[in-house]
Formats: C-alpha cells, sequence, structure tokens
C-alpha cells in the first residue's frame, strides 16, 4: 500500500528527475518544517526535560540523569493517573459501543419520520468535548445538577465521580458511533439478512450471526478512537470535577496538563514520555487493525 | 479476540447466502399470491403497523436520551437560576430570561471569544488544507530520494499528538513569546498527517490514464495539481475540511495552556470562564454552551453528507 509507484514513468533525463525531487522537497517543506518543529523537536525536549531538575521558575536546571524519570515512571502519581485513564476506558468504551449500536441498529430501516431520527442521534457530534462537560454540569453537579441527589452519579464521591464525568464523553461520542456504525450497516448487502430471514434465522440470531461479524471492523475502529479520546480526557475533567474529589478523578494526561503547578516541569515531561509509550501501543493496535484491510463504508 | 469469534460464523453467512438465492424466488411468488389474497394481506398490514409503532416508541425513548442532556441545557439556561432550584428543578421553565443569549454573547468576552475561534480555526483549516494538498501531491505523484523514509516520518507524527508533546511546545511558545498570540494559537497545527495521508489517498485514486494524457498535453505538475488532482478528489478534500475544521474549533488542551489573558481566550477556554468563575451565574454559562456549538450545528446541517463521509473515513484524528 506504501509503495507508491509514480502515475507515469516514462524514462526521465537527469535535469527532469533533479527538476522533480526540488519540486517534491518544496511541496513537502512547509509539512516537514513544522512536524520538526512541533512534533520531534519537542520530543528531544520531553528527553531532555526528564533528565533535568528544574526549580518552579525555570531558571535553574540541573542534570540529574534517569533517576527522575525512573521514580515518575515507577511512582504513585504516574500508577494513579494510569488507572484512572484506563478506568476511563472501561467506563466510555463498551457502553458507548453498545449504545451507538442500539441506536444505529434501531435508526437503519424503512419507517416514516426515520431521518428525523437518524438527525437526532447524530446531534452530539455538534458539541465540544467542553460543551459536553458544561451541558453535564446541568446533569451531576453536585450543588445545581438535576441528578445531584442520585448516589451513583455523585461527583462528591470519590468512588463515583470519575464514572459520572465520562458519562458525559459517552453522551458527546454517541453521534460519532451512531454515524459510523449506522453508515456501517447500510454497507450490508440487504439480501443477507432477506435471505437468513427466509432461512428461518431469527432476529436475535441474524443480528449476532450477521450484523454483528459485519459491523466488527467499523467497531473495532471506534473502539480505537474512544481509546484514544479516553486517554486525551481533559475539559470533561477540569470542568466537572477539576481532578477532585482528592486526585480521584486526575487521568494521567490532566495531572500532565494540570495548570495549578503541583508538579514539576521535569515530573511532567517524563509523565508526557509515559504517555508517549501508552499513544504508541494503541497505535500499534490502531496499525494492526488497518493491515487487517479494515474497510468502513464509503 | 473478535477474529477468533468471527471465523466460525463466515460459513454460516455464506451457507444462509447460498440458501437465500433459492428460496428469495419462492418468496417472491407467495409475496404476489398475498396482494391477492385479501385477508393475509390484511394481517400482515395489521402486523407492520404493530411493528412499526414498537420501533417508534423505542426510537423515541432512545431520542429523549440522547436529548434529554440538551432539554436540560435550554431549560437552565433560560429559566432564572435561583428561581428554577427554589422551584424544585421543574421540567419547565421557570421565570425565562430570554435575554440570557445577549447577556451571554456580551458578557465575558465571548463574542471576542468566538471571532478569535474563527480567525484561529480558519487560519489552522486554510494551513492544513495547503499543507496537506502539496505534500499528498508530492507523495502521490512525485519521484524523489528518500520518500519512503520521508513517508514514515510524516506518519509517524501521528504517535506525537498535541497531549504528548504539550509540556515541550508551550515551552517553546513561551520562549518565542508567542504566549496569547495568534501564532502561538495556530503554529503547532499548521501540518497534520492526517490530512497528508487522506488527500494522498485520494490522489492514489485518479486513473493513471489521465496523468500521461496530461503529461502528453504539457502539463507542469502544478497545472495537473490544481486543474485536475484537485478538482478530481473534491470528495476527499471536502471530508477531510470538516474533520480539520471541528478539530480546530473544539480544541481545549492547547489553548488552554497557550493562553492565560482573559482577552486572548478561545470560545470554548471562554467558556470555562463561564462555567468556572460566575458560579451564581451558571445560566450564562449554559447559554454560552449553545452559542459555542452553533457553528458545528450549522455545520452539520449544511455539509451532513461531508461530516459523515469524513467522519466515518477519518474518525483517526479523533
Amino acid at each position: 500500500m506504501s509503495d507508491t509507484q509514480p502515475i507515469s514513468n516514462p524514462p526521465k533525463r537527469l535535469g527532469q528527475r533533479v527538476r522533480e525531487a526540488l519540486l517534491g522537497y518544496a511541496f513537502l517543506a512547509p509539512a516537514l518544517i513544522a512536524m520538526a518543529a512541533f512534533a520531534y523537536y519537542p520530543l528531544t525536549q520531553l528527553v531532555s526535560l526528564s533528565l533535568h531538575r528544574e526549580t518552579r521558575f525555570g531558571t535553574n536546571s540541573v542534570w540529574v540523569g534517569p533517576k527522575q524519570l525512573i521514580d515518575t515512571l515507577t511512582g504513585e502519581d504516574f500508577r494513579e493517573g494510569v488507572l484512572h485513564s484506563g478506568l476511563f476506558m472501561v467506563y466510555t468504551v463498551p457502553l458507548g459501543l453498545v449504545l451507538g449500536v442500539l441506536l444505529a441498529v434501531s435508526a437503519h430501516r424503512k419507517l416514516r419520520g426515520i431521518r428525523v431520527y437518524q438527525m437526532i442521534f447524530s446531534s452530539t457530534v455538534a458539541t465540544s468535548v467542553a460543551v459536553a462537560a458544561v451541558i453535564f454540569i446541568t446533569l451531576v453537579n453536585p450543588v445545581v445538577g438535576y441528578f445531584k441527589d442520585v448516589a451513583w452519579l455523585s461527583l462528591n464521591d470519590p468512588d463515583t465521580a470519575l464514572f459520572s464525568v465520562s458519562l458525559s464523553s459517552v453522551w458527546q461520542n454517541l453521534g460519532l458511533t451512531f454515524i459510523v456504525i449506522l453508515a456501517s450497516l447500510q454497507a450490508i448487502p440487504e439480501e443477507l439478512n432477506e435471505a437468513a430471514t427466509l432461512d428461518g434465522f431469527s432476529a436475535p440470531r441474524r443480528f449476532f450471526r450477521i450484523t454483528v461479524p459485519l459491523i466488527s471492523p467499523a467497531l473495532m475502529f471506534l473502539a480505537v478512537v474512544l481509546v484514544v479520546q479516553a486517554l486525551q480526557a481533559y475539559a470533561q475533567i477540569e470542568l466537572l470535577t477539576n481532578g477532585g474529589p482528592g486526585s480521584s478523578t486526575e487521568t494521567l494526561l490532566f495531572k500532565i496538563a494540570d495548570p495549578r503547578g503541583i508538579r514539576s516541569v521535569g515530573v511532567k515531561a517524563s509523565m508526557s514520555i509515559g504517555l508517549f509509550a501508552l499513544t504508541a501501543i494503541v497505535a500499534a493496535m490502531q496499525f494492526g487493525l488497518l493491515s487487517k484491510r479494515v474497510h468502513y463504508g464509503d | 479476540m473478535a477474529t477468533e469469534s468471527t471465523n466460525p460464523d463466515q460459513p454460516v453467512i455464506k451457507a444462509s447466502q447460498a440458501g437465500g438465492a433459492k428460496t428469495g424466488a419462492d418468496a417472491r411468488v407467495s409475496g404476489a399470491a398475498a396482494a391477492d389474497g385479501t385477508t393475509i394481506k390484511r394481517d400482515s398490514r395489521v402486523l407492520r403497523g404493530v411493528k412499526a409503532t414498537g420501533w417508534h416508541l423505542l426510537l423515541l425513548m432512545l431520542s429523549v436520551l440522547v436529548l434529554f442532556p440538551i432539554y436540560m441545557l435550554l431549560l437552565k439556561a433560560i429559566s432564572a437560576p435561583l428561581a428554577y432550584l427554589a422551584a424544585g428543578q421543574p421540567l419547565t421553565l421557570v421565570n425565562p430570561e430570554w435575554d440570557v443569549f445577549a447577556r451571554a454573547w456580551n458578557g465575558a468576552d465571548l463574542s471576542s471569544a468566538m471571532a478569535l475561534s474563527a480567525l484561529v480555526t480558519l487560519l489552522i483549516v486554510a494551513a492544513q488544507l495547503l499543507t496537506s494538498v502539496l505534500g499528498a501531491y508530492a507523495f502521490a505523484f512525485l519521484e524523489f530520494p528518500f520518500k519512503k523514509l520521508m513517508f514514515v516520518l510524516v506518519v509517524a507524527t501521528l504517535l506525537l499528538p498535541i497531549e504528548v508533546t504539550l509540556i515541550a511546545n508551550i515551552r517553546t511558545i513561551r520562549d518565542l513569546g508567542w504566549l496569547n498570540s495568534v501564532p502561538g494559537l495556530t503554529l503547532p497545527f499548521v501540518a497534520t498527517a492526517f490530512g497528508i495521508f487522506l488527500i494522498r489517498q485520494g490522489f492514489l485514486g485518479i486513473p493513471k490514464d489521465l496523468r500521461d494524457a496530461a503529461t502528453l498535453d504539457g502539463y507542469s505538475h502544478m497545472r495537473f495539481l490544481f486543474r485536475v488532482a484537485v478538482p478530481l478528489s473534491k470528495p476527499v478534500i471536502g471530508s477531510f475540511l470538516v474533520i480539520s475544521f471541528l478539530g480546530a474549533w473544539n480544541q481545549y488542551v492547547w489553548p488552554r495552556n497557550a493562553t492565560d489573558s482573559r482577552s486572548w481566550q478561545t470560545a470554548q477556554i471562554a467558556l470555562r470562564t463561564l462555567a468556572t468563575e460566575r458560579i451564581d451565574e451558571l445560566n450564562l454559562a449554559y447559554a454560552g454552551a449553545v452559542i459555542v456549538a452553533i457553528p458545528l450545528i450549522l455545520l452539520l446541517i449544511f455539509f451532513q453528507r461531508q461530516m459523515v463521509r469524513g467522519l466515518t473515513a477519518g474518525a483517526v484524528k479523533g
């Protein structure tokens, strides 16, 4: 897939080849320069920062070797951040997929007004994470929330706060999961279900034997997207709990991006390297999926 | 795990498919017969009506699940906050204050934050379009040394989202004196591996014959790019623009860290200010959330097709 042959391949003279190469780099230059400056240079910076200890106000930095990096990545704070990010995934990914399938299967039929339902189910894609978080303030805020007295949604309880926050992500992602799964359902040939019906397959059996296997690429794809979004959850935490109560809703990214200045730059850089490793693991999974020729609609 | 459970199912599907081809004809015959037999016809119509009602009920319940949070947002935005609480949080308006949207727009610098977000989004989308189209063209149509290495370097930046590089990039921006500035809010996002990859896929779908014909006609690469490649890849580019717009408009972590002045707040960050600094006037935050969502609502209404295609082809960026 990646070895792209040039579209036209007549024998070229040297001058022509040089000119084409120059044009190629000229076209690539803007992207390459930006990526060097804002992706690769900061990566080297992160490594350097993790090897130095810096005073809070950044005036002095002292070489401390890998000790700070190792201490941070084996420390309680990092472990807690990874645990909370992992819990965030556990809360958002399965529930998000199940609800997405429920919405898409329900709205994938010939029915009067079905377009209206489809529009409604898609609607949450018009919300950002921050907008969804403000919407959930109306529901779960401990003082003014509509469900403020529902114990299992309490933002004041360290055992339920993270789950409650994660529901804003589940809701916000309904539109995305609905749209992707519906597109996947629409790509299933109708004859397949008709034939199975005539063969006496019951509706649940049709669903698990035909629909689920055929939309599984879309589900795997969405699972990866939702895992990445869980790793990158930040605004909903800041707006709903600001990490609390205690540190019970501090995910790994929250600890890194937390503007309150609790952690030193060196510690945050070390944690960023940990987040990079987790991102790489997810990307490796993603690459494994894509290389299995996952095809999603269109 | 999933593949294990998928594989045993494959023969089942094939078997039913093969069976279906035979019985399909029978069904059509019996269907035609039913159209003549009045009793069967009436029964199936009743049954269909019952089923449709059942589906409508389920769809209505699910609609309530999706819309209830939005309903609460509007309800609490428009109701007077204290009176609403005092009334015991009913599901109807209490002392409606319809001017709340105007107050949110004018207060808390939301109007200027929306303008800044519009500018930043426009710049990011335009820059990403340019770098992605040019980069995609280089990878799809040009030969140059180290092409494969360059491609790997570009795609590998997917491993370095802004969340990972945040701490270091903020220092870069600060050292350059670009905190609270348009360059600080936009420059880290002018190039995207996702855009290059997606548009390159579009370009690779252009028939070889067309390129050959253009070469024979003496088309330069520039001319081929803008006269042939871009027009033919409009659907892919359209999808990319929508995704790019969504990503830029919704940004939170970066502008939160790259600005510390109220006059440099983007719309999403102004929303945070409304939601966290005026606890007695949360109705302004609720109204603000409606206002901040409006550009995306318009996008969803007017570019529905591009949005669906973009999300299905490339929710990769998230």
